[in-house]
């Protein structure tokens, strides 16, 4: 498409300098900027041979720089200004997203490469409890993960679902609509860790309230239900927005064909909206699960830790993998890298998590879309 | 496209030439034409006084009277914006899904108020069906289930033989049956625009009502699928008390046996409805001028 | 032609029968209880950080350490927030808009779909697993390199140059920036790749026909479209980066007080991180001390994502003018 740099009057084409012919002027399309990109990888190499050092930072920087820097020259001296300045913020845009892909790539190679030190099968069997030094996992984080936010879910989706209902289905604009809508976007930018100084505060309340005992959450206010209680207040809005997007991709008219069946609206709603965006409902719900997944400072101050499993989510420090990943960098047992190993281990097991949730999403979407609708 | 409504041989009326069909459908349309003066009692037969609809503070539709009879089509025609659709909507309560709604006056069937206090809009619209302007089809459902929706929605419990014939009859009644009798599991958005119509308002008739609105029914769909949808009102009118809305003159005319002609002063304004009598005489010697012009196309 | 049954017509044509007013009271009462249920859980929120804080002000100041006073103990708290956020943000920013705009105009319309996926995958990782990175990879890496090129070249600038030495360990401000910039830069792509999709295609296309490379197709037609969404995707961005608390809590190595170098082993802390390492250890009034700073951090995020909702809303509706 650069080929050609203009048709416009003469008089309003920029000068292109040198009076060449606009339209046959030189092009470096293909083989010659494929040239220039392996010149300066392979520059790069010679960089690194001549400073004698194992730099792979150097490299790149020396790579990109000669990448950008050529393009520029070369364009300007076989083709045009303009085209020089096309191909430069081409060349430009590229090199930031080859500089992104290295951190990028860094994060996603050393979480597999440092987590497989540990991803064996006791890891994902045994505790900690009573174990000091090398061996145990996470097996308690994982039981603590899965009920937490099983707990949140089921608080968060009826909640969130519910809320975008009545803000597509029922609301008609009035005062308190607007005030739901902004307050959810309040509730979007909430700081995981505020959610988590709530729920602790709530709960301190709570426990004092003699009538309330039945959800004493024990010594240190701790328990899975004020860590469930955090998500759901992170989870809730995700889902309030994701829902509330979906329901209004409906079409109207499916609404008024149900109408003037003689079903009531409830059963509408029920019947005929819900399944129509249900696909989308969905998606949106296992990517806010992935979100919270792996929520660290909220369950950090609401949940504790512990070294054994603990399955009553009422009462009690639970343990749960991203609080085991950051306890056991932050505060290893001897010898350390036994303690970093299996950090590394649950953060790889919340990545794969994360992963697999993502994977449904996809599925989801594709398999649970109405063929009718284009 | 596909347009399987000519094809089929079962349909011997709309393999004939377009033309003759049409001057075949305005030759039963004068048999049928119904006395207006026909007896109070008639059931289905639907009185319309005074009526004013609202939209919160804008006024849609002006002082309505009218009577519109059973076993006949009539038709609603005027310029954009004139309040037709509303008034037809306003027939079954259709128009309270937009809030701030409501009406003046009083819709009479059978005896009861539409709008009297303690009528609930739900029931009146499983006794008033109404077809959309564009073909709506459930995505979600079978062509089988969204024939059986509005059974299905209301709770009714059908045993799988009664759903079956009920399925049958009423495909059969939108004359569709043939079409799609061998692939009633599959979405019915795979159908055409025609069918889909069809499919909508088999829908429509499964709930067995008395009166079937149909708002500018065939202005999504091509000629012949508009057709087949004219030749299935025909069908129907023996059974249903029929209201169309329609953009289209010459469908008025071929399809109606009374012909109601509103119209408006300017934006803002309230739609009006200013003649109804025989189509007949709607389009050949109205007693109005305004009228007159409309139908001669100096006019809107 | 078929025939019809004539149906039932005055049998059954009562209209007063309520159909299925139960249900749509139940469905009603549910949806408009949760949405109440939003309001109720904001004031709550506020309402119990309140309490809970409250005790800072009205309690024995004594019991704390320094000399009790809140302003003091948050200000250099508000300080790390903001400036490790603004590190952040300054980093991440052009760099986003770039990769943004490489996905949405350069990039093979199917690679551009697995990096936008790839994109979004990276904004759900745990911030937990970005901090264990930041510290074991990063840290070493750049401590090594970059921190002893930079005092030497740019120390003339304050925000590089101190009588404090190097962090070898690199547990420094400037550390932390560029984890957060990591963090923070998937949210900033995937919101201005959006917007940038977004530009009318008559917009593009009009410049095009004019003879525009297609740099200048950007530059006239979807940077100016898109200003207001990279500003709103950036500011959420910076909401994100002022709460971030695992990467922080993990790296730095925090000390009371102002810090501008962003090199040394001194710097202020920042509040969400704060609470974090100090909650599990604390009692009393110190709890209550901390939840106090949670609630102006919630303050600071509140302001900075109304500031973000109002670029947005003015830029979108300005947009076709």
């Amino acid at each position: 498409m650069s080929l050609t740099t203009s048709t416009l009057e003469p008089d309003l084409v920029p000068d292109d300098g040198g009076g060449r012919d606009p339209m046959t002027s030189g092009s470096l399309d293909g083989a010659p900027m494929w040239g220039i990109r392996l010149g300066s990888i392979a520059l790069g190499l010679l960089g690194y041979v001549a400073f004698g050092s194992v730099n792979w930072a150097l490299w790149a920087v020396i790579a990109l720089a000669t990448y950008m820097v050529a393009t520029l020259l070369v364009s300007r001296v076989v083709e045009s200004p303009r085209q020089a300045t096309d191909r430069f913020a081409a060349a430009v845009m590229t090199s930031a997203f080859v500089v992104v892909l290295f951190p990028l790539f860094s994060v996603v190679w050393t979480v597999i490469d440092r987590g497989s030190n540990r991803f064996d099968w006791e890891f994902y069997t045994s505790s900690m409890r009573g174990v000091i030094g090398e061996g145990g996992g996470g097996y308690h984080a994982i039981v603590g993960t899965l009920i937490v936010t099983a707990l949140t879910a089921a608080f968060a989706i009826p909640f969130g679902l519910f809320t975008a209902i009545y803000l597509v289905e029922y609301a008609d604009g009035g005062r308190f609509a607007k005030a739901v809508t902004s307050l959810v976007d309040v509730m979007t930018g909430i700081p995981s860790i505020v959610a988590g100084l709530f729920a602790y505060a709530l709960f301190v309340v709570l426990d004092d309230v003699p009538v309330l005992t039945a959800l004493s959450t024990g010594v240190g206010h701790r328990s899975g239900l004020a860590g469930a209680v955090a998500l759901t207040l992170l989870m809730t809005p995700v889902v309030v927005r994701t829902s509330e997007e979906m329901l209004r991709l409906v079409p109207n008219e499916l609404r008024e064909a149900s109408y003037a069946l003689g079903v009531p609206r409830w059963k509408t709603i029920l019947k005929v909206v819900l399944p129509t965006a249900v696909s989308g409902i969905l998606t949106g719900i296992v990517l806010a699960i992935a979100r919270v997944i792996g929520e660290t400072a909220p369950l950090l101050v609401t949940v504790g830790i512990t070294a054994d499993v603990n399955w009553n989510p009422f009462e009690g420090r639970m343990a749960t993998l991203p609080v085991f990943a950051y306890n056991s960098y932050k505060f290893p047992t001897l010898p350390p890298e036994a303690s970093i190993d299996r950090a590394w281990a649950a953060a790889l097991t919340l990545v794969i998590l994360v992963v697999i949730l993502f994977s449904i999403a996809r599925i989801l979407s594709s398999i649970l879309k109405p063929k009718g609708l284009k | 496209m596909n347009r399987p409504a000519v094809k089929h041989p079962n349909q011997s009326k709309v393999d004939t030439p377009v033309t003759e069909s049409i001057s075949a459908l305005q030759a039963t349309q004068t048999d049928s034409v119904v006395d207006p003066n026909a007896p109070v009692d008639m059931p289905n037969r639907i009185d319309v006084k005074d009526l004013d609809i609202y939209y919160g503070d804008f006024k849609a539709v002006e002082n309505v009277s009218m009577t519109i009879n059973p076993n006949s089509v009539t038709a609603l025609i005027g310029p954009s914006g004139c309040g037709k659709s509303t008034f037809l909507r306003s027939l079954n309560r259709m128009h309270e899904v937009i809030s701030g709604a409501y009406v003046d006056g009083s819709v009479i069937i059978n005896g009861k108020d539409l709008y009297g206090p303690s009528v609930d809009p739900v029931a009146v619209r499983r006794k008033i069906g109404m077809v959309f302007q564009r073909p709506n089809p459930f995505p979600t459902m079978s062509i089988a289930d969204n024939v059986l929706a509005g059974k299905k929605l209301n709770s009714k419990r059908l045993s799988k033989s009664d759903a079956n014939d009920l399925v049958e009859k009423s495909l059969r009644g939108a004359n569709l049956w043939d079409e799609v009798k061998d692939r009633l599991d599959k979405p019915g958005s795979g159908l055409s625009g025609g069918q889909q119509q069809r499919l909508c308002i088999a829908r429509a008739i499964a709930v067995e009502p008395d009166v079937l609105l149909m708002d500018e029914p065939c202005s999504a769909l091509d000629p012949i699928s508009t057709l087949a949808i004219e030749e299935l009102m025909l069908e129907l009118k023996d059974a249903y008390n029929i209201v169309i809305v329609t953009h289209n003159m010459q469908q008025a005319a071929r399809v109606s046996n009374r012909t109601g002609f509103f119209s408006i002063e300017g934006t803002g304004k309230p739609g009006k409805l200013i003649e109804m009598d025989a189509t007949e005489k709607i389009f050949s010697n109205p007693s109005k001028q305004e009228t007159q012009d409309y139908v001669t196309g100096r006019f809107g | 032609m078929t025939t019809l049954e004539s149906p039932p017509s005055d049998n059954d044509s009562a209209f007063d029968e309520p159909v299925g007013k139960a249900g749509d009271k139940v469905f009603f009462g549910l949806s408009f209880g949760a949405a109440a249920l939003i309001l109720i859980t904001l004031a709550a929120v506020a309402f119990f950080l309140f309490i809970q804080g409250l005790p800072t002000f009205t309690g024995d100041g004594t019991e704390l350490d320094g000399d009790g006073s809140f302003f003091a103990y948050v200000g250099p708290l508000v300080f790390g927030t903001i400036y490790l956020s603004c590190i952040a943000l300054l980093l991440a920013t052009p760099v986003a808009i770039a990769v943004a705009l490489y996905i949405s105009h350069y990039a093979p319309r199917k690679v551009a779909q697995t990096l936008g996926y790839f994109i979004d995958l990276l904004a759900a990782i745990p911030s937990v697993v970005y901090g264990l990175w930041g510290i074991t990879v990063l840290a070493p890496v750049i401590s090594t390199s970059m921190f002893p090129w930079l005092r030497d070249n740019l120390g003339f600038i304050p925000v590089f140059g101190s009588d404090v030495a190097i962090a070898q360990s690199g547990r420094s401000t400037f550390t932390v920036g560029v984890v957060l910039a990591v963090m923070v830069l998937p949210i900033i792509t995937a919101i201005s790749r959006e917007v940038f999709l977004q530009t009318p295609r008559l917009h593009e296309e009009a410049s095009l026909a004019l003879g525009a490379t297609r740099w200048e197709v950007i530059r006239q037609a979807v940077i100016p479209y898109g200003r207001s969404g990279v500003i709103s995707g950036a500011m959420l961005g910076l909401g994100r980066a002022l709460g971030e608390t695992m990467a922080v809590a993990i790296i730095l190595s925090p000390a009371r007080g102002y810090f501008w170098d962003v090199l040394t082993a001194q710097n202020s802390n920042s509040i969400a991180s704060n609470i974090a390492l100090q909650f599990p250890e604390s009692s009393g009034l110190e709890v209550n001390r901390l939840i106090a700073t949670g609630l102006v951090l919630f303050l600071l995020t509140f302001g900075v994502n109304a500031i973000a909702r109002r670029v947005a809303n003015a830029g979108f509706s300005g947009a076709d003018g």
